[in-house]
């Protein structure tokens, strides 16, 4: 079946700082224009009745392909952690990038050593020809100094990027949780933030040294963002992200040890998360993702410790998105930067902007609807999200992928 | 006995409301009246128990108890088996190295299976933080926990405050120091809760290594000079060292453990002169304390601690069981 042109008026397009009316105009899969002054024949039109119009999210950085999850939260594309497989060869790259067809685009990050193990360099090379657009470490860093310099340059030269995960090993040893009160009363292994900022000095020390692009999936405390703020000052190429539950939830989260608060890094101090907000205000913070990380009872319905970290984000993450712009954090289209507009750059993809040429892939967000976080009654393939009951506003109401409608 | 942590019968509110939990998961849930209401209760079986050949009540005659135990004991595990069958109830022991836990059975079917069976009350030990308050969550009996992880022993820091009232005739406006591994302790973090509800300064003496982050934040102090931590204390309580912890991780070696934190008569001087000593056992003789201080009749209060243990344990057992029992105003 040939794509129709898609004609959405009547919308308020997310393209700059504050929505502004207008329309759009997609032909063969790609923006064609804003504001068109004439339809063409045989458009579809899309009456957006005052709805937002933005880019479709390009979720960065996930350990599942949930489709269901992904849909429902207005999510076009996932850039996937090379966690499960590993994705440490061409082949699996290829596969897993044909995961989302025909409706999700998936982007795997490859694993930057075999087996994730830390100590042998990937197919880099190969990885990039079977479509993968950055390494990354996964959910541990890559202890050996010596091994993540050699990453780096490598990757760097083969021109992609380096997503790390920030966690110095030695500190965080069998830790589930942050040194606190919480913690200790809880009688839970903790290790102190610092963990995260003697991780990140590292790697900015090797980015100086190698010039290689890197990009800190999550940063969390306080001294991991002075780190980085200081390192973009000196013109480093550091990208960082964070996800809402590090934004919104501090330690007393775990509190009745309620697992599915168990993250990885683990949920830090109220003055650590009040140093995120301001990062994401600032612009210290350049991604916001879901890290959408489903699982089961089997893997949650457990002892706190003996619990797997992660949280499924992927319904939440517009939600708790527009929360931010509704207390004042960012506004509405530092809001997109944040979702699609730099995970895309980051991707090298031409999407997350609406901008003439970029696919069209797009959302249509209701921007105030209130509902509730139910765990019970998720999309995702499980419902372990620490945000359970809580009162939310806005969600995506319509969404196309190159320009089809998928929802 | 007069004190002003004994209270007239009177002073508590009539039934249930004198101890408002289904289970008792740790000192954190309690409130400093329902902890005395616990220690006046077992002040009863005290005296029963010592009472010679008749020590048995059947109040609890046809209930089941179940003592699921997925870390090994011997001593808590008896403890809780007498004071079940002191009071007249059917009690099973179950432990994790016969059950089907090993053969990858989740803690929760295993608490579904023994809640199957109608236990009245189930008394869990496991080596999990926070595992007791998950079965609690699960199963229609009344749970106690018998030690969870590093989080909450909270008989043990009954029977200790059962104790020192009993020793010192108060449990309040005391100087106590816990000494030891308060890191890995449930004991320590139990104790200190209740005896600081209670109203006692509450001093940590640990090496660094095995000191809790943010300790402040529960308004203790924390010493790492042994000599200082127990200075006039009224009571020193230590703590048992794992062999584990005495490999070079935490601790150089436990020589140097015994040199720099281990009591000695020489050390107890320290304290007051009529201190008393407490150890919840099993001892590290030689390693955390000597023998000279831990057989000492007039400062150690160690037998007696295992001695309250079977008492309090029993009131928390008669207590917690008073609603399934029809027991008037426990509904």
């Amino acid at each position: 079946m040939e794509l129709r042109p898609l004609h959405i008026v009547n919308a308020l397009l997310i393209d700059g700082d504050t929505p502004r009316a207008g329309s759009l105009l997609a032909v063969d899969g790609r923006i064609a224009a804003l504001d068109p002054a004439d339809r063409p024949n045989g458009a579809e039109t899309i009456d957006a009745r005052g709805q937002w119009l933005a880019p479709g999210i390009i979720d960065f950085g996930v350990f599942a392909t949930d489709k269901p999850a992904f849909h429902f939260g207005g999510i076009t594309r996932a850039a996937l952690m090379p966690d499960s497989g590993p994705l440490d060869g061409a082949g699996l790259v290829e596969r897993a990038a044909k995961g989302g067809k025909p409706d999700l685009w998936v982007h795997p990050l490859a694993a930057a050593t075999k087996g994730l193990e830390g100590r042998e360099l990937a197919e880099i090379g190969l990885m990039k020809q079977a479509g993968a657009r950055a390494i990354a470490t996964g959910r541990a860093r890559i202890a050996d100094s010596g091994v993540m310099r050699r990453v780096l340059s490598y990757a760097a030269s083969l021109g992609l990027v380096t997503i790390i995960h920030a966690e110095d090993e030695g500190l965080t040893a069998g830790a589930v949780a942050t040194d606190g009160e919480m913690a200790t009363r809880l009688g839970l292994a903790s290790a102190p933030a610092i963990a995260e900022a003697i991780a990140i000095a590292r790697d900015l020390a090797l980015v100086e040294e190698t010039g290689a692009p890197v990009h800190f999936r999550q940063v969390t405390t306080a001294r991991g963002i002075d780190l980085i703020r200081a390192a973009k000052a000196k013109g480093l190429p550091v990208r960082c992200g964070i996800t809402p539950a590090h934004l919104l939830l501090s330690d007393t989260a775990i509190g009745d040890f309620r697992t599915f608060a168990r993250l990885s890094p683990p949920l830090r101090s109220e003055d650590d998360r009040q140093a995120c907000l301001a990062a994401v205000a600032d612009g210290t913070i350049d991604i916001l993702a879901s890290g959408h990380d489903p699982r089961g009872p089997e893997d949650k319905r457990l002892p706190f410790a003996e619990a797997l970290p992660g949280m499924a984000g992927a319904e939440t993450l517009l939600a708790l998105g527009l929360g931010l712009v509704r207390d004042g954090h960012v506004s509405p289209g530092r809001l997109f930067e944040l979702l699609a507009a730099t995970p895309g750059r980051l991707l090298g993809v031409a999407a997350g902007q609406l901008t003439v040429g970029h696919e069209a892939d797009l959302i249509l967000v209701d921007a105030d609807t209130p509902w509730q976080v139910d765990a019970k009654k998720m999309a995702a393939w499980a419902g372990n999200t620490p945000f359970d009951g809580m009162p939310v506003q806005g969600r995506a109401t319509m969404m196309w992928k190159g320009g089809s409608r998928i929802r | 006995m007069t004190s002003a942590t004994i209270r007239p019968a009177s002073d508590y509110p009539p039934g249930g409301d004198a101890f408002r939990h289904r289970h008792l998961t740790g000192i954190a849930q309690l409130t400093p009246w329902e902890i005395s209401y616990v220690l006046d209760a077992a002040e009863e079986w005290v005296d029963m128990n010592r009472s010679g050949a008749a020590k048995h009540d059947d109040r609890l005659a046809g209930l089941t108890i179940i003592n699921a135990f997925f870390e090994n004991s011997t001593r808590t595990l008896l403890s809780f088996e007498i004071a079940g069958k002191r009071l007249g109830a059917d009690v099973v022991n179950m432990h994790a190295g016969q059950s089907s836990v090993k053969k990858g059975e989740t803690l929760i079917d295993t608490a579904m299976t023994l809640n199957a069976m109608r236990a009245d009350a189930i008394v869990i030990r496991h080596a999990s933080s926070g595992a007791v308050q998950l079965i609690a969550d699960k199963v229609d009996c009344p749970v106690l926990n018998a030690g969870d992880g590093r989080h909450e022993h909270p008989t043990q820091a009954l029977l200790d405050a059962l104790t020192i009232r009993r020793r010192l005739g108060r449990v309040e406006g005391l100087t106590i120091a816990i000494c030891g591994d308060v890191l890995h302790s449930r004991v320590a973090r139990s104790n200190i809760l209740a005896l600081t509800l209670l109203g006692n300064e509450v001093r940590i003496v640990a090496p660094p290594t095995l000191t809790p982050p943010a300790m402040d934040r529960l308004h203790v102090t924390s010493f790492t000079d042994m000599d200082e931590g127990i200075r006039d204390a009224d009571v020193v309580m230590m703590l048992r060292l794992q062999n584990e912890r005495m490999d070079g991780a935490y601790l150089p070696s436990a020589r140097e453990y015994h040199a720099l934190y281990g009591l000695t008569p020489k050390r107890l001087k320290r304290a007051k002169p009529d201190a008393i000593v407490m150890h919840p056992g099993p001892m590290n003789r030689g390693v955390e304390i000597d023998s000279s201080v831990a057989d000492d009749p007039v400062r150690s209060t160690i037998t007696e601690q295992v001695e309250m243990g079977v008492a309090v344990r029993m009131a928390c057992l008669d207590i917690l069981t008073r609603r399934k029992r029809g027991i008037a105003g426990w509904n």
